[in-house]
């Protein structure tokens, strides 16, 4: 949904002195040129969006300003000055406040201490407690945020320690602020919350680098746009008078065809002979729950089927989805699968019965990163093999080698480690495991979070695909359009509720955020039980 | 030419290398017969090589089980009271049978113990694997308990054993090389061949890196540290048997003190992280090598005894230091520093996807 009419245009913003100009920054790793010759300001009071696919030197060029990684030639000017940072804390200290896309908090601390790590409030030698909770609860106030200072930070959400560490960034008076990635883990509401702030921040001045995959994003909050790719830079152009489809040829430097053809391709084998009668029921659902994660669910996948998941973040899509998968046990309700009764206690066990399911989580539950990438391939195979049953060395290079090129992996071979590759083909190589145990149902939680707009091309091309060949598919996705884009039938949950089933027969982003907003109105949309 | 001076510096396995070249040279200069091995009267190899051989292998049998314990995260506290259980177990077996020097008993007598130690190390991974306890803390009440199950079992006393097959195991020949050593390259082999041509290394491996993904991935973690857990008591109560042989007597207070303390360095020095991952046998080996080339070293120097801990502290401080990520990350830099001519250095395609 691009929205045309942006109100944030930069028109003054050209005269005003920028608090930040990088010139010519280049930096080698051994073998790679990470950023070449690469240009890049940033005026106070402005939001600045630094764009590219994975790979194209954004986060090199953030850790050059924040005195991560050194420069090999260029100058960095702050503020009119030249300077060179030699670790993070100088730019710190000199007003550069940076939150990464993975938080970079202490978990066992209270949200207290992780507002005021580092400038605690002294008192008599010791730390003023009560200074510290009644500062933090201020910055946390700012933005919103009504949590106990004095909790854990680990006992929130993914998205509240985000927050968190933005109040940190802010309590640091920073002159600018940089914000990688920030929304990947925010529903919608809490994107609104970040915005918000972030717009205030910017009426006080601060210089904004916002990075983030999500193009509606960006076009809402930025004023200006540098893309770079392949460690150079491309062009800096201001928000309002780049088209969308300029931006992602500019991005990817290729003519943007692999989306458009996926979208045509959908709804013409959905309206073939989609309601043939003999369409067989997989995987049902009834009433599945488990205390304090979800409540009663009923939920059918098909043979062949694409069922999305919708619902905002904290809906109950993730906790469905590990009850289906058998990550975490069930309370109470029934699951069959091919109309016998399954009791699924471990992935293990799903994964017999032919059920993957693929964590969102890529990181931490996804990929052995100090691993190589043909044994990630085969992990799960193996896994049900038994350790006793090795799959022979040929076979393992040859399922390797097949999945490397059929999902088109970027890796320099299978030896590799996983841990070198982009986020993306580390989704592949994760991808290649699940589809190696050759799965009835594949379960996938936020296959293209975070990656690069060609991987998820090719993945939501790959589900398509396995669709049709017979493979059922449980896809969710914080992004509406590709759910839209892939489902046959959307499940919509909302507060751990299922509201709404419908059948995907030309459903719009609109129709479906008014369902996932309203919940019951979904008597007025066309609902269906399924087939 | 240059990158292959860094890929060997770079190796995990150059200072420990590194190190124990120059033990031996340190001992070389000291004792001008140090390397030099001769055949005794009997056939048998004799020499100071031979002794680190021979004296290692305790260390070394237990290290390799220790590897596998600390690459699935662990660590085995409770090797060295397994020894002396072991230990404690054989002796009172041959010393209450009617025939000391006969086979058959020391043969009973060794698989009782090797067969007690591994109900033991299946007791530490039953807490590890389903309790769920720290395995810190999980074998650390089989340490302190263990010694105290020796006793029970040597009744308090110093058992003296006088077998003939039995004071073979530790200090007996077989064409030439000391038993205890073959055992000790037996076990290594046998180890690597059942991790590296199963599937079981990869796993433990994948364990040790993520175990929720593992999980996920529908890995038993449970079964494998069970295997884990009584695979490395077993290995304790097979040098525990060596010490004991050794020595012609079980000491419940003394058999294998501290030996896990070398057991974990061995492995550490030979590259396995204590955080569990990736391990190596082959790094195993060479941290025990060192390790034991340090304790003759320290005699062949004249190190006063007192001295001696430091000493051995001195040397793993700086072993360690050389491999540590702080070095190796101040080794690349100084490497890449120097970078007059490459610029072709890119990927030909752009990462896009059609």
């Amino acid at each position: 949904m691009p929205d045309s009419a942006n109100p944030l245009a930069p028109t003054e913003a050209v005269t005003t002195a920028p608090v930040v100009e990088m010139t010519d920054i280049s930096i080698t790793f051994p073998g790679v040129k990470a950023l070449d010759g690469v240009d890049f300001r940033m005026f106070p009071g402005e939001v600045h969006s630094l764009m590219g696919e994975n790979g194209a030197g954004k986060s090199t060029l953030i850790k050059a300003l924040t005195g991560v990684y050194s420069i090999d030639s260029g100058e960095i000017r702050l503020g009119g000055e030249s300077v060179v940072f030699i670790n993070p804390a100088q730019a710190q200290a000199a007003g550069i406040s940076t939150v990464y896309q993975e938080v970079n908090l202490l978990g066992n601390l209270t949200v207290a201490e992780n507002v005021m790590l580092g400038r605690e409030p002294r008192r008599l030698g010791g730390i003023d407690w009560r200074a510290m909770r009644r500062r933090a609860k201020d910055v946390l106030e700012g933005l919103h945020l009504h949590i106990d200072p004095n909790s854990l930070l680990n006992s929130h959400s993914l998205a509240v320690q985000q927050l968190v560490a933005i109040a940190r960034a802010i309590d640091i008076q920073a002159k600018v602020l940089i914000l990688d990635e920030p929304t990947s883990s925010l529903d919608t509401e809490e994107v609104a919350e970040l915005f918000r702030v972030i717009r205030s921040l910017k009426e006080r001045g601060v210089a904004i680098l916002f990075v983030s995959h999500f193009l509606d994003q960006v076009y809402e909050i930025s004023d200006r746009l540098t893309v770079l790719r392949n460690g150079q830079l491309v062009g800096e152009y201001l928000t309002p008078e780049l088209l969308r489809i300029d931006l992602v040829q500019a991005m990817i430097g290729k003519e943007l065809t692999a989306l458009e053809d996926l979208g045509s391709r959908v709804h013409a084998t959905e309206k073939d002979e989609e309601a043939d009668a003999k369409t067989v029921t997989f995987l049902s659902a009834k009433g599945v729950t488990r205390k304090g994660s979800i409540a009663p669910i009923d939920i059918q996948v098909d043979a062949g089927e694409v069922v999305g998941l919708a619902g905002l973040l904290g809906s109950g899509r993730t906790e469905l989805a590990r009850l289906i998968g058998g990550v975490d046990r069930l309370d109470g309700g029934q699951l069959k699968v091919n109309g016998k009764v399954l009791k699924l206690r471990t992935p293990r066990q799903a994964i017999k019965h032919q059920i993957a399911y693929s964590s969102e989580n890529r990181r931490a539950e996804g990929i052995v990163d100090d691993l190589s990438v043909r044994d990630n391939i085969i992990l799960a195979l193996q896994a049900d093999r038994g350790w006793f049953r090795p799959i022979p060395r040929k076979r393992q290079d040859e399922l390797a080698a097949s999945y490397i090129e059929a999902l088109n992996i970027k890796t320099p071979n299978a030896d590799a480690l996983v841990r070198n590759l982009s986020g993306g083909n580390q989704q592949k190589v994760l991808l290649a495991r699940w589809l190696a145990v050759a799965p009835r149902l594949l379960i996938l939680d936020e296959p293209t979070r975070g990656i690069d707009v060609g991987a998820k091309a090719e993945i939501q091309k790959l589900v398509y695909s396995l669709a049709e060949n017979g493979l059922s598919v449980l896809f969710i996705s914080a992004e509406l359009e590709e759910v839209l884009r892939l489902s046959n039938r959307i499940v919509v949950l909302r507060d751990r509720r299922k509201v709404a089933d419908l059948v995907n027969d030309g459903l719009s982003v609109d129709d479906l955020l008014a369902v996932i907003a309203e919940g019951a109105a979904d008597s007025e949309i066309k609902t269906g039980a399924a087939s | 030419m240059k990158d292959i001076f860094f890929k060997v510096i770079g190796h995990r396995l150059f200072w420990p290398l590194v190190m124990l070249v120059v033990l031996i040279a340190i001992n070389v200069i000291n004792v001008p017969g140090f390397l030099s091995i001769t055949v005794n009267a009997e056939g048998n190899l004799f020499g100071s090589l031979i002794d680190i051989l021979r004296n290692g292998a305790p260390t070394l049998i237990i290290a390799v089980g220790m590897t596998l314990v600390i690459a699935t995260r662990g660590i085995d506290l409770s090797v060295g009271s397994l020894c002396a259980i072991a230990g404690a177990m054989a002796c009172s077996i041959i010393l209450t049978s009617p025939d000391p020097n006969n086979v058959g008993t020391v043969a009973v007598a060794v698989l009782v113990a090797l067969a007690l130690a591994l109900v033991l190390g299946l007791w530490n991974g039953m807490l590890v694997s389903v309790l769920g306890i720290q395995p810190i803390i999980a074998t650390l009440i089989l340490m302190t308990a263990g010694r105290g199950i020796a006793m029970l079992i040597t009744e308090g006393q110093i058992l003296t054993v006088q077998s003939t097959p039995f004071k073979f195991l530790g200090s007996g020949f077989i064409y030439g090389v000391p038993f205890a050593t073959v055992v000790a390259a037996v076990v290594l082999a046998l180890v690597a061949l059942l991790t590296r041509r199963t599937a079981l290394g990869m796993l433990i491996e994948s364990v040790g890196i993520n175990p929720e993904a593992s999980r996920q991935a529908g890995v038993r973690a449970r079964g494998l540290l069970f295997l884990v857990y009584g695979l490395c008591a077993l290995l304790a109560a097979v040098a525990g048997i060596i010490l004991t042989s050794n020595q012609t007597a079980a000491d419940a207070n003394n058999t294998g003190l501290f030996i896990e303390l070398d057991a974990i360095l061995a492995v550490v020095l030979g590259g396995t992280s204590l955080n569990g991952g990736r391990y190596s046998l082959t790094g195993t080996l060479v941290g025990a090598l060192v390790i034991q080339t340090l304790i003759t070293t320290v005699y062949t120097v004249g190190i006063p005894p007192i001295a001696t801990m430091v000493f051995k502290a001195a040397v793993v401080v700086a072993v360690t230091l050389l491999q540590s990520p702080t070095t190796n990350a101040a080794l690349e830099r100084w490497r890449s520093r120097p970078k007059p001519t490459k610029t072709s250095s890119r990927p030909s395609e752009p990462v896009v996807a059609r």
